[in-house]
C-alpha cells in the first residue's frame, strides 16, 4: 500500500483549533514541510503569537516559545542574538505584526535580524471575534467596522509587503495567497527561500500568506477562498519583493559621525 | 590583594554583570541610567557578547525573554518610566518561569516626573507591577560595591529560582562613583546547564516556553506552582543589615541612598547619646518582615521612623510587621528631592523625643 | 586623615569640575580612604554649572549629600554665587578669581582667591585652570599628595593622552604655589 498523504514530519499529532476551511494548516504544514526538507528540525526555535496561532507551540514539534502580543520579532531576535546557528523563525498575524507589532516588525527588519518571518494576513482579527485589523480591506464588515471599513473612518488597509521593501535589512520578502495548488506551491517556494536567506546569512526573511478566516469573514470555506482571489489579491499583489539583500556589503563603513 | 577600582554605580552593574557571566544586554535609552548601555555597548564585544539597542523598552524585555529562553544569562536596564514599559514582558518572564536581570535605576515619577533620584517605584517593584499572581527577587544596594555584590547575586538567584530579578536602585547610586571591588571574570560556559532551555530539540524531546493555560484548573495548578516557589524564596532570600540595633528606642527603616543618609543622620544623634538605630532591608522582596520583627520583640523599641525618597510605599510593609505594637512615624521627600541627613536627623529626634509621632504619617 | 573631609566643586561645563572631582576621588581611592564622588546630573548640567561632591573618609562614608561641605571650590561667579553661603563655618572656599568677578562675602571661612584660569593660559591651556585649582585645594587641605594625584591621571588618561601629564603636573604645582605664597583674602 503507498502512503498518498500525510502529516509531515514537524508537526505534532495534535489535532489543531482551527476552524474549517481556515488556512493556518496549511501554512504550518508549508513551514514542517520545508523545515524537514531544509534538515534543520532539531536546531530550530519557533516563536508564537498571540491570535488564532497562539497555541501554534503544540502544534509544531520544534521547541517553541510562545510570545506576548506583537513582540515575536524581538523575542526571536533574543533566541537568535544568543544562538546565531539555530534556526528562528517567528509567525504573526495581521494583528499582532501590523498593529500592535508594527515598532517590533520594522526594527527587526531594518537591523537585518537573521530570522525568518512567516506573516499570516487575514484581514480580520481571528480569534477575538472577528474585529478590524489594520489589513482589513476599505468596506468590509467587522465586528468593529459594522458599516464597512471607511477610510476617513478607519483609515487605509496597510500593505506590509510594500512597507516593508523600504526597509534596508530585508533579503528575502514574497507575499502569496493560500489559495490553489499553483499559488501554494509558489508560497511553498517563497518559505524555502526565507528560510535558505536565513542558512546563508543574509538576514531578515518575511512570507505574507493571504489567508482565509471563513469564520470572522462570515462565509463558507469555498466563498472565502474566493474572497482572497477576488478582493485581497487585487489589493495585496503576489510576487517576490526582494531575493537578496540590498546591500550585501554591510553599509557604510564605520565612521563616526559628529 | 585584589585591585580598587573608581567606578560609577551603572558602570559598575554592567561590569558585574559581564563577571557573573552575563554576556548578553537589550536595552533603550533613558536617563539616568544610560551608563549601563553605553558601557555594555563598548564592553560586551571585548567578551563576545551581544549588546543591542532596541527600538522601545517593550522590544528590549521582549529580547530578553527570547534570550532567556534560548538559555543565557541575559539583562536590561532602564529607569522608572521605561521599568512601566516592560512590565507586561516582566510579567511573562515571570509566568513562564525565565531567570533575567532587570535593573531600574528610579527617577521621579509619575508620569515623565524628573530625572533626579526617587524611590517610588517600590510598589510597582515587590508588589508586583505587571498583571497576574508574581513576584520578582528584589534587591536595594545602598553602595556601589553593593551594586556589583547584589547584581551578582540577583543573576545567581534568578536562575537558582527560574525567576526574574530586579535590581532597584536610584538615580544617585547610579551616577555616583566609589572604589569597588570586583569578582573575577566568570565563563557562560562554566554556569549551570538548562536543560528547560529551547536551544534547538538536538535528538532531544521538545520544549515549550509558555505562560497560557486555556484551563483554569491548568492555569491554577501553575500559580500553586509558582506560589510554592516564592514560599521558598521567602524562607531563604531575605537580606538585611541592622545597625546600632541593640540599645535603640528608636528604629530608623530606610533602603538603599536613603538608608545611608539615615547612617550619616544616626552617627550625628548617637553622638549626642540618642538611643538610635537603623534597619535596612537588602532585599525588598522578599521582606525581611521577620527580621524586623525579632528586633522589636527584644521590648527595648518604642517607636518606629521609615524614611523614603517616596510618598510612602516601604512603609506599608513596616506597618504590617510592626502590627500596631508601637508608632510607625514616615517621613519622605518625592519627586527627585533628596533629603539631607540635617533633615532625617531632625525628624529621627522629634519622634525620639516623643512629639511629632504621626507627622508625615499617611 | 582622621575624619571625614567633603568638598564640592562647581564651574561652567567644560571646566573640568568633574574630572577635578574624579582626581581627587582616585587619589583618596589610591592612599587607602573611603571615598565617594557625586554628580549633579540632569538640567543644571546643561549651560549652567555643574557641580560635583567629593567625600574623602577613613571610615565608611554614609550620606553622599552634603549640606554643608568643608571646603567649596567655586570655578566661576554663578558656583560662588550659589555655593558660598553653603561651605562651613570655618571651612575653605577655593575660588577662581579670574572668573569670579567679585570677592568673597563669607568672613566666618578661609578664602582662597587665586586667578587658576588667567594661570592655566599662560602655562598653555586654560582648560587646566581645574588643575590649578586642585593644587590650591591640596596645598591648604593636605587630603591626599600630589603624587597620588598624578598617579590618578596616569591610570585614568587613556595612554595617547599621557602627554597632557605634564601639563597637568605643572598647573596642579601653580596651584600648590600660589596657594603657598600668593593666597591672600583680596580686599572687598
Amino acid at each position: 500500500m503507498r502512503v498518498a498523504f500525510e502529516r509531515p514530519a514537524g508537526l505534532t499529532d495534535c489535532p489543531t483549533h482551527y476552524c474549517p476551511g481556515c488556512t493556518h494548516g496549511i501554512a504550518h504544514r508549508l513551514i514542517a514541510e520545508v523545515i524537514t526538507e531544509l534538515g534543520v528540525a532539531d536546531r530550530t526555535i519557533g516563536v508564537a503569537p498571540v491570535g488564532c496561532s497562539v497555541l501554534a507551540y503544540d502544534y509544531f514539534d520544534y521547541d517553541m516559545i510562545q510570545a506576548s502580543h506583537g513582540r515575536a520579532p524581538a523575542v526571536a531576535t533574543g533566541v537568535k542574538r544568543a544562538l546565531p546557528d539555530r534556526t528562528v523563525f517567528a509567525y504573526q498575524g495581521d494583528g499582532d505584526l501590523a498593529s500592535i507589532g508594527m515598532a517590533e516588525i520594522i526594527h527587526a527588519a531594518a537591523r537585518g535580524e537573521n530570522i525568518t518571518v512567516i506573516f499570516i494576513n487575514n484581514a480580520i482579527y481571528g480569534m477575538t471575534g472577528g474585529q478590524m485589523a489594520p489589513t482589513t480591506l476599505l468596506g468590509q464588515l467587522t465586528t468593529t467596522s459594522p458599516a464597512g471599513r471607511e477610510a476617513p473612518r478607519e483609515g487605509y488597509p496597510l500593505r506590509v509587503a510594500e512597507l516593508l521593501e523600504q526597509v534596508r535589512g530585508v533579503a528575502y520578502l514574497a507575499r502569496y495567497p493560500l489559495t490553489k495548488p499553483p499559488e501554494i506551491g509558489r508560497a511553498r517556494n517563497a518559505i524555502r527561500k526565507a528560510f535558505q536567506t536565513q542558512l546563508a546569512g543574509k538576514g531578515f526573511s518575511l512570507v505574507e500568506l493571504l489567508s482565509t478566516c471563513p469564520t470572522g469573514w462570515g462565509m463558507t470555506p469555498r466563498e472565502a477562498l474566493r474572497w482572497v482571489e477576488e478582493v485581497m489579491v487585487p489589493y495585496y499583489p503576489p510576487g517576490e519583493f526582494r531575493d537578496g539583500p540590498e546591500d550585501p556589503g554591510g553599509g557604510p563603513s564605520r565612521k563616526r559621525v559628529g | 590583594m585584589e585591585e580598587l577600582v573608581l567606578m560609577k554605580g551603572n558602570e559598575a552593574v554592567g561590569e558585574a554583570a559581564i563577571r557573573a557571566g552575563c554576556r548578553f544586554f537589550f536595552g533603550y535609552p533613558i536617563t539616568p541610567q544610560n551608563e549601563i548601555p553605553e558601557y555594555m555597548s563598548h564592553r560586551l564585544p571585548q567578551v563576545s557578547g551581544v549588546f543591542v539597542q532596541a527600538e522601545s523598552e517593550v522590544a528590549a524585555i521582549n529580547m530578553v525573554y527570547g534570550a532567556a529562553a534560548a538559555g543565557v544569562r541575559v539583562m536590561t536596564s532602564s529607569s522608572s518610566p521605561g521599568i512601566s514599559l516592560k512590565q507586561e514582558g516582566i510579567s511573562y518572564l515571570a509566568g513562564s518561569e525565565l531567570p533575567a536581570l532587570i535593573v531600574n535605576i528610579m527617577r521621579g515619577g509619575p508620569g515623565l516626573g524628573t530625572i533626579q533620584p526617587a524611590q517610588s517605584d517600590y510598589f510597582q517593584a515587590v508588589k508586583g507591577g505587571g498583571h497576574g499572581d508574581y513576584r520578582l527577587l528584589v534587591y536595594a544596594p545602598s553602595t556601589v560595591q553593593e551594586m556589583v555584590d547584589l547584581t551578582g547575586l540577583a543573576l545567581d538567584r534568578a536562575d537558582h529560582y527560574r525567576n526574574p530579578a530586579l535590581i532597584l536602585g536610584d538615580g544617585l547610586l547610579g551616577q555616583m562613583m566609589e572604589p569597588v571591588n570586583l569578582p573575577p571574570l566568570s565563563h557562560p560556559e562554566d554556569l549551570p546547564v538548562k536543560p528547560w532551555a529551547t536551544d534547538g530539540r538536538r535528538g532531544g524531546p521538545k520544549r515549550v516556553i509558555n505562560s497560557l493555560y486555556l484551563q483554569a484548573e491548568a492555569c491554577e495548578e501553575h500559580n500553586r506552582r509558582l506560589q510554592a516557589k516564592y514560599r521558598e524564596m521567602e524562607a531563604g532570600e531575605q537580606r538585611w543589615e541592622a545597625a546600632w540595633a541593640d540599645d535603640a528606642e528608636v528604629l530608623v527603616v530606610a533602603y538603599g541612598t536613603v538608608a545611608r543618609i539615615c547612617r550619616t543622620a544616626l552617627e550625628g544623634l548617637r553622638d549626642r547619646r540618642l538611643a538610635v538605630g537603623l534597619f535596612r532591608p537588602i532585599a525588598l522582596w522578599p521582606f525581611p518582615g521577620p527580621a524586623l520583627a525579632g528586633l522589636l520583640q527584644r521590648g527595648r523599641i518604642r517607636a518606629v521612623l521609615v524614611a523614603e525618597m517616596s510618598a510612602g510605599q516601604m512603609v506599608e510593609d513596616v506597618r504590617s510587621v510592626v502590627c500596631g505594637r508601637v508608632p510607625v512615624a514616615f517621613y519622605g521627600r518625592t519627586g527627585g528631592v533628596v533629603p539631607s541627613p540635617e533633615e532625617i536627623g531632625q525628624h529621627v529626634t522629634a519622634v525620639y523625643e516623643g512629639g511629632a509621632i504621626n507627622a508625615g504619617c499617611l | 586623615m582622621d575624619k571625614q573631609y567633603e568638598v564640592i566643586m562647581a564651574g561652567f561645563g567644560g571646566q573640568g569640575v568633574m574630572s577635578m572631582g574624579q582626581l581627587l576621588a582616585y587619589a583618596g581611592m589610591l592612599e587607602g580612604l573611603q571615598v565617594t564622588w557625586m554628580p549633579s546630573y540632569g538640567p543644571e548640567q546643561r549651560g549652567g554649572t555643574a557641580n560635583c561632591t567629593v567625600i574623602l573618609s577613613p571610615r565608611t562614608i554614609g550620606s553622599p549629600v552634603v549640606e554643608r561641605p568643608a571646603a567649596v571650590v567655586a570655578m566661576n561667579l554663578p558656583s560662588l554665587d550659589k555655593f558660598e553661603d553653603r561651605v562651613r563655618e570655618e571651612g575653605l572656599l577655593v575660588v577662581n578669581a579670574t572668573l569670579a568677578g567679585r570677592s568673597v562675602r563669607r568672613t566666618d571661612v578661609r578664602a582662597l582667591s587665586i586667578p587658576a584660569t588667567a594661570i592655566a593660559e599662560e602655562i598653555g591651556n586654560d582648560r587646566v585652570a581645574n588643575m590649578v585649582a586642585l593644587g590650591a585645594l591640596l596645598e591648604i587641605t593636605r587630603l591626599v599628595r600630589p603624587d597620588s594625584v598624578v598617579e590618578s591621571l596616569t591610570k585614568a588618561l587613556p595612554p595617547h593622552r599621557h602627554n597632557l601629564i605634564p601639563l597637568n603636573q605643572d598647573a596642579l604645582r601653580r596651584g600648590m604655589e600660589l596657594a603657598r605664597h600668593g593666597a591672600r583674602r583680596p580686599a572687598c
